[in-house]
């Protein structure tokens, strides 16, 4: 029985990293561009297609895959941003959600189109296949190197924003964008370079999720609105707080299969509206 | 913020003239006058689709165009009323009109428990809330024993209406449905008119101020949500007598973008904007059904240039038009 929880701990602590991955890049996109990236998901979704193209298509494998979906999503990222994300700055921030919706249905229906739905194995790398017996379970080598790359990826992050200069550029704008443009700052080059971040993320989890989960075309969108009501629960505010709530939830997701599965689908539903009743602000949100 | 284009161009129009009280009766009268005659000319279950999203759009565009709320899970509304109207009338054998009741008071009590808690957050986070409860929707449609699962619910009963016109019969339907989207669209028609329909817009234009003006914006919201949700509700249950059939793409998010793309394409904050949009996607949608992904392709392309360069939308643009025309 332990056995069974501990695996399904170990999937929600899994889950729980992509949401900590993909929230942190939703909030950084966020909190300077004032856009809500809806087509966070089917980024995700193109980073994971990257990667199983390159090994199918170019015979590259895992570890160059590491870098060059990201790559991949963070030039398209810059297309973005560049050509149309760049005129709605002045607009209500509702369109950025819509045009970023129409681009995930361009993606999806364009993978789909050409990849069908059926699922695509990517094969665990090599160096990482087997696992150890910890006693209590079975701990798969790819699964534990997934929650640590995750975690360590997420604390840069972090650690870049909150303690470098760079990262000091970075949470300006978020304040105040124009003052920081006047102090000499390329400000239009950054709310780019932050857009290509932010996705390049979302690119690094696809490649690190193709070996768990199947590479499909609507991988993503499912995945993003969960994401959603994370970022609802724990607030876009701070970044520390999107990771431990991402984490926190995939935890409860992961109890929740265990001890009462069909809810599973649901309860991070259930969680946002608790939230929204105790806290509407969101669990480590401050209400603008 | 002065509220979407749209509604910029529909107060231009009021003001250069080009809008009088008598043009619009008569231009009301006219489109009612060919809602009578059309099924003669055009295919009768083409028209009741446009009809059904029409009302969904005009119910959205209540929230979106009118107070500035954007829901992006209105597809929760109209996909379980069409699953309720299909447990009425199908599992438990009730007559035809008990199915909508049941299925638009059930979306109104949904929407006053969604609402109720997503007015909570605004801008937004309102839309990812109510985004997020719409999902969970999805999934509970999904797991009930009694929707059929991914095949959804099939093979839904018109009936007969009050027990004397048989339904089946096209040409009846298609005027039972007209009947329902002409009183659905008076409803939302007469909210917007109506003082509670002007402070709803002094919410969307000045939230702060309108609160300041002691409205207890809170409630002004929810019930606009309830509203919103409730007419929704009606068009999925028309919806699963229409087609027979209440089908799970009607819970999907796609469905919750697509009335957005509606509203957004028609003119958001206008009259018949949310109409016209209807028409055009469900149009576009029947036409191009045998291209398979490409739909979707073509419909989130359509969604990007609307954003970028149409956001006045269609009777937007048409208002302009005519109010650059010396008549």
């Amino acid at each position: 029985m332990a056995q069974a929880l501990f695996g399904q701990l170990l999937i929600g602590l899994i889950n729980g990293s992509f949401y900590a991955l993909l929230s942190l890049g939703l909030a950084i996109i966020f909190g300077l561009l004032n856009i809500v990236n809806f087509a966070h998901g089917a980024l995700y979704m193109v980073g994971a297609f990257a990667a199983w193209i390159a090994l199918d298509v170019l015979g590259i494998g895992y570890w160059p895959a590491l870098l060059l979906a990201p790559a991949v999503t963070f030039l398209l990222g810059v297309v973005i941003e560049r050509t149309m994300l760049r005129r709605l700055y002045q607009l209500d921030n509702l369109y950025g959600l819509l045009l970023t919706f129409g681009l995930t249905l361009i993606l999806e229906g364009t993978f789909h189109h050409r990849y069908g739905n059926s699922g695509n194995s990517y094969p665990v790398p090599e160096a990482l296949a087997g696992g150890s017996n910890l006693g209590f379970m079975f701990l798969p080598r790819y699964r534990a190197w997934v929650v640590v790359v995750s975690l360590a990826v997420c604390f840069a992050s972090w650690w870049v924003i909150e303690r470098t200069r760079l990262g000091s550029y970075l949470r300006a704008g978020t304040e105040n964008p124009k003052l920081l443009q006047a102090f000499g700052v390329n400000v239009p080059l950054m709310f780019t370079l932050t857009y290509g971040f932010g996705v390049a993320l979302a690119g690094f989890a696809g490649v690190m999720a193709a070996p768990i989960y199947q590479v499909t075309p609507s991988m993503g969108s499912n995945l993003v609105i969960v994401v959603f009501a994370v970022v609802v629960i724990g607030g876009m505010g701070s970044i520390l707080g999107s990771i431990v709530t991402g984490v926190g939830l995939g935890l409860l997701e992961g109890l929740t299969k265990y001890f009462y599965p069909p809810a599973a689908s649901t309860v991070v539903f259930v969680a946002m509206a608790a939230v929204l009743l105790v806290r509407p602000a969101g669990l480590f949100g401050r209400e603008r | 913020m002065s509220g979407p284009p749209g509604i910029e161009e529909a107060r231009a129009a009021y003001r250069a003239g080009l809008i009088t009280p008598r043009r619009k009766a008569a231009f009301f009268a006219a489109m009612a006058g060919l809602g009578l005659v059309l099924p003669f000319v055009v295919y009768p279950v083409f028209l009741m689709n446009v009809l059904v999203m029409a009302l969904f759009a005009s119910a959205f565009n209540l929230l979106l165009g009118y107070t500035g709320l954007l829901s992006f899970g209105h597809a929760a509304f109209l996909g379980s009323a069409a699953y309720v109207t299909g447990l009425v009338v199908k599992v438990w054998g009730l007559p035809t009109e008990v199915g909508v009741l049941a299925g638009t008071a059930f979306a109104t009590l949904l929407g006053w428990l969604i609402g109720s808690l997503a007015i909570r957050r605004s801008g937004i986070y309102f839309a990812m809330i109510t985004l997020g409860f719409a999902q969970m929707m999805y999934f509970l449609v999904v797991q009930m024993p009694w929707t059929g699962g991914e095949d959804g619910l099939q093979g839904i009963p018109r009936g007969t209406l009050l027990g004397l016109v048989p339904l089946s019969n096209r040409y009846a339907m298609y005027y039972f449905v007209y009947a329902i989207f002409l009183g659905g669209f008076f409803l939302v028609y007469r909210t917007i008119h109506s003082p509670f329909g002007h402070v709803l817009r002094a919410i969307r234009e000045n939230e702060p101020r309108a609160l300041s003006l002691g409205y207890d914006v809170d409630r002004y919201k929810v019930v606009a949500f309830v509203i919103s949700a409730g007419v929704a509700g009606l068009a999925g249950s028309t919806k699963a007598l229409v087609l027979q059939f209440a089908a799970l793409t009607d819970v999907h998010w796609h469905r919750s973008g697509e009335v957005v793309l509606m509203t957004l394409l028609g003119g958001m904050g206008t009259v018949m904007g949310p109409s016209v949009g209807a028409l055009i996607v469900v149009t576009m949608e029947n036409y191009l059904a045998g291209l398979g992904d490409w739909v979707t392709i073509i419909v989130g392309g359509v969604f990007v240039v609307g954003v970028l360069a149409f956001r006045r939308g269609f009777v937007g643009e048409a208002l302009r038009i005519l109010r650059n025309f010396p008549f």
